[in-house]
């Protein structure tokens, strides 16, 4: 009798719930797990919503979905924001596949986009614009390349930490787009201006009478090039070995300082072509702000694909249309953007809990009692 | 009967996953009494033990103490029932010295008394037989004397139960017949000892019943008395096995590689390697034994190219077409290069041998994914390669684009030796090869070696098991602190021979042949 007492204070001490590691998930069952969080983030966010704002959920939803989809125009501006995006997002892929953490993407857009401007203000009237587009390209992409190769030269020859140096290397990228700033200011406004205002001189082209598509176009090639590059080349297996152990690959006979400057080379290079894309194709500036914010987003986009680059054009649609629609909720709702953004924030949330979902499974208390 | 009971586990299961690493375990154990529990890798031994440790909680079951049921949710339950456990990985903080490291962790005030600390380890000394200096640092120990530590520790801390998880693994014949020394006078005073082992003859040496565990399930209790090594086994494994390592006489052997005054630094700039020189001839298998971490590492990366080496050394390959090549200097590739077809399986099985995110076709290309001209990867041929493997030495794996970090360990280490021997070597050095297989693949590794050596492969076995070493190879070169400390004829030699050799080093002059 006595003994069944204790027994009971035993199950009762037991965890209420533990984590149990899961074997593979089928495919599809793990997209079902995702879109319930999704479904369950809308529905957490709806409760928000009313409880904050008293507003009604659906009609917000709705102004979510006119702020990405309402116009033509709106869908061209939201293709727009996923390219500049995803871009970077393809640009770090090689590099965090090899475990290579580049948080450079801000600086490497950023050169990308300064010297694009340097070429459109100084030859925007003396070269014809198919030259000078291809030129502005060359050099931009140049441009990040190096950006990208000084932190993994560093840490093939010195052990450098890559984090600290990348995250450097923006700040650089930054003061000097300030400085050339103030020189090709000429109105005392701290800011350059649309350049080639009247000329269009080193605009990128319009396709079909659309200002975004040739640059939609572009990222589609990269981010599909780089699928195959990861996948199916020699250069992608030696990224995969080398980030999966450094041993491994001296032991492979492959030479890991080439393969990581290599990388660093090309992951650096689309980043500063996205820097090309955004001022010669979007926003015809420079300025502290043109890459946004846009390299760090893209280090969640990196991450939540898995570095997969087709992965990616679906969760850059996802934060692109997060983003498009906190906006438009902001502004038809009299909402300031903080309200928006927590939304955004709360689905985002969802989304990371699905892949521990997918990987854990949770093991409640009688569960596991009860079979005795 | 029940008096000198211990412990009593009850119906205890666990799973991980969907893998049941116990399946409703009941088993006692008594006060002076040596239990061993025995079962293979992945029997589920260690997990059982973990659960009276307070590192794991059953799913189900009930484990009674001294007849009391109990909790034991922590480590913390586990001490204050007077349950200790001595993990395989030490948990020792090397700059604290042994007295330190014995009191760390136990309640009282801010302030503690080590001399009083120093006289109660003393006691408990002299009392079994230990032989610790409470004053010295842990990183100035040996491994047979941290593990002495440890088990000081638990008794310090008053355990009367203690577990003992492969406590030889890591000891050289020596020290074990030290160790069970000390365990049979822990048994004298009336403690409770369980000793967890996949090894036959220390069941058969020290313990007085032997509980054996198979794929998670309590097979049965029986004393040791009524036990052979052949008895177990079948029980352990639940079939039939012949436990003779063949060993064929070596075929004409020529001179395959020679290496030369061969000095390494490990990474911490500490020698780990110094002026080692010996042949290995084709046909032959090479034994090289020594305690761990004495260069074997070292050695074998050397020769593969990639470690820097001293000024001075020499590693000569002579092909069997007649040529001769320096591997000093080179790199994997340029080694390949050369055409010297050198194969190698390190003790890293996942770090460095194979590429744990690919599944066995990536892996197959590893070594030779570069061949042509193409940008793109040739998948055909290393596809047609892992088929042959798997099916030839019977890989389990769900598809050939399983990652292979999935596998078991034995199927990890068929994929590695498969791929390695798949490259018709002329030498193949393998680094613990069987670490961490159950018999039956330890069986099948032993087989494949000795395949290659009747085909002529010069074969270079580091092995840590010294049963094995003398059984399967044709010499055996011991290793001490880096440097060569014998060669022996492994079939006129003695197991005390080659444990003598890798703990004593020799003096200069003493050379003996």
């Amino acid at each position: 009798m006595s003994e069944q007492v204790i027994a009971k204070d035993v199950t009762a001490r037991q965890p209420l719930v533990r984590l149990v590691k899961r074997d593979d998930m089928v495919w599809w069952k793990a997209w079902l797990v995702r879109l319930a969080c999704v479904a369950a983030g809308l529905l957490v966010s709806a409760l928000f919503i009313n409880g904050i704002t008293h507003l009604d959920p659906l009609a917000v939803y709705a102004s979510m979905i006119r702020g990405a989809f309402g116009s033509s125009n709106r869908i061209w501006v939201t293709l727009k924001d996923m390219s500049l995006l995803l871009c970077i997002g393809v640009g770090l892929a090689p590099a965090f596949k090899m475990r290579f953490w580049n948080c450079g993407a801000e600086g490497q857009v950023l050169i990308g986009g300064l010297v694009t401007a340097a070429l459109m203000i100084n030859f925007g009237d003396r070269m014809p614009t198919g030259v000078l587009l291809a030129v502005m390209a060359a050099a931009s992409i140049a441009a990040g390349a190096v950006w990208g190769l000084i932190p993994a030269f560093f840490k093939s020859k010195w052990r450098t930490n890559e984090t600290l140096f990348t995250l450097m290397m923006n700040y650089v990228a930054l003061q000097l787009v300030e400085f050339y700033v103030d020189i090709w200011d000429k109105k005392q406004s701290h800011s350059v201006g649309v350049i080639n205002a009247a000329t269009r001189g080193g605009w990128m082209t319009y396709l079909f009478g659309q200002q975004y598509l040739l640059n939609i176009i572009i990222v589609a090639i990269v981010t599909v090039g780089m699928y195959m590059y990861l996948k199916y080349a020699k250069h992608g297996y030696e990224i995969t070995v080398v980030g999966e152990s450094e041993n491994t690959a001296r032991y492979a006979g492959i030479n890991v300082s080439k393969v990581v400057m290599r990388t660093m080379l090309v992951s650096g290079a689309i980043c500063g072509l996205a820097g090309f894309l955004e001022v010669a194709g979007v926003s015809h500036t420079i300025s502290s702000l043109t890459a946004g914010g846009r390299g760090f987003t893209a280090i969640i986009v990196a991450w939540l694909a898995k570095f997969n680059t087709l992965t990616m054009v679906l969760i850059t649609f996802l934060l692109v249309f997060l983003d498009r629609g906190a906006t438009q909720i902001a502004s038809d709702f009299n909402l300031n953007k903080y309200a928006s953004d927590i939304i955004t924030g709360i689905i985002l949330f969802f989304v990371l809990a699905s892949e521990f979902f997918i990987n854990y499974r949770l093991v409640w208390r009688h569960r596991s009692t009860e079979g005795k | 009967m029940t008096e000198n009971v211990a412990i009593r586990l009850q119906d205890i299961t666990k799973s991980f996953g969907p893998v049941l690493a116990n399946d409703g375990v009941t088993l006692d154990i008594r006060y002076g009494e040596i239990l061993s529990i025995l079962g293979e890798n992945g029997s589920g031994k260690t997990t059982l033990m973990n659960m009276l440790a307070g590192i794991y909680f059953p799913d189900r079951g009930q484990i009674y103490v001294d007849g009391r049921p109990v909790t034991i949710a922590s480590p913390h339950d586990a001490y204050a029932l007077g349950i200790g456990m001595i993990h395989q990985h030490f948990k020792l903080i090397d700059v604290f010295s042994a007295a330190e490291n014995i009191i760390l962790g136990l309640p009282g005030g801010e302030r503690y008394d080590l001399a009083q600390v120093t006289r109660q380890v003393k006691d408990i000394c002299t009392r079994y037989g230990f032989d610790i200096d409470p004053g010295q640092k842990v990183y100035d120990m040996s491994v047979a004397q941290k593990q002495t530590l440890e088990i000081v520790k638990i008794l310090y801390r008053g355990a009367n139960i203690l577990i003992l998880d492969e406590p030889t693994a890591v000891l050289t014949p020596q020290e074990t017949a030290r160790l069970f020394a000390v365990l049979r006078n822990m048994r004298a005073d009336g403690k409770a000892i369980i000793l967890i082992t996949h090894k036959l003859n220390e069941v058969l040496e020290l313990s007085d019943r032997v509980a054996v565990l198979r794929k998670g399930r309590y097979i049965q209790t029986i004393p040791t008395a009524s036990a052979t090594e052949q008895s177990l086994t079948e029980m352990m494994v639940g079939q039939k096995v012949t436990l003779d390592i063949e060993r064929p006489k070596p075929k004409d052997p020529v001179k395959r590689l020679e290496v030369s005054r061969l000095t390494v630094y490990n990474e911490d700039g500490i020698k780990a390697l110094d002026d080692v020189s010996f042949t290995a001839y084709s046909g032959e298998i090479l034994g090289i034994a020594g305690i761990s971490g004495c260069g074997q590492k070292e050695l074998l990366e050397a020769i593969a190219g990639l470690q820097v080496v001293q000024p001075g050394a020499s590693i000569t390959f002579d092909s069997p077409d007649g040529s001769s090549k320096q591997l000093v200097g080179a790199t994997p590739r340029q080694i390949s290069s050369y055409g010297v077809h050198l194969s190698f399986v390190p003790e890293d099985r996942l770090g460095m041998g194979l590429v744990g995110s690919m599944g066995m076709t990536g892996n197959m290309m590893l070594k030779d994914y570069d061949q042509g001209r193409s940008p793109f990867l040739n998948r055909k041929k290393p596809r047609a390669l892992a088929k042959a493997i798997r099916d030839e030495l019977d890989v389990m794996t769900p598809s050939l684009d399983t990652p292979v970090r999935k596998l078991s360990g034995g199927n990890v280490q068929k994929v590695l030796v498969g791929r390695e021997i798949a490259s018709a070597p002329s030498v193949l050095m393998t680094a613990y090869a069987v670490r961490g297989l159950d018999i039956n693949k330890s069986y099948t590794i032993y087989h494949l070696l000795n395949q290659q050596k009747e085909k002529g492969v010069a074969v270079i076995y580091v092995g840590e098991d010294l049963d094995v070493l003398l059984a399967l190879s044709d010499k055996i070169l011991v290793l001490c602190n880096g440097r060569v400390n014998g060669l022996l004829d492994a079939r006129k030699t003695t197991k005390e021979k080659v444990g003598l050799l890798m703990t004593n080093l020799k003096t200069e002059g003493q050379e003996a042949a």
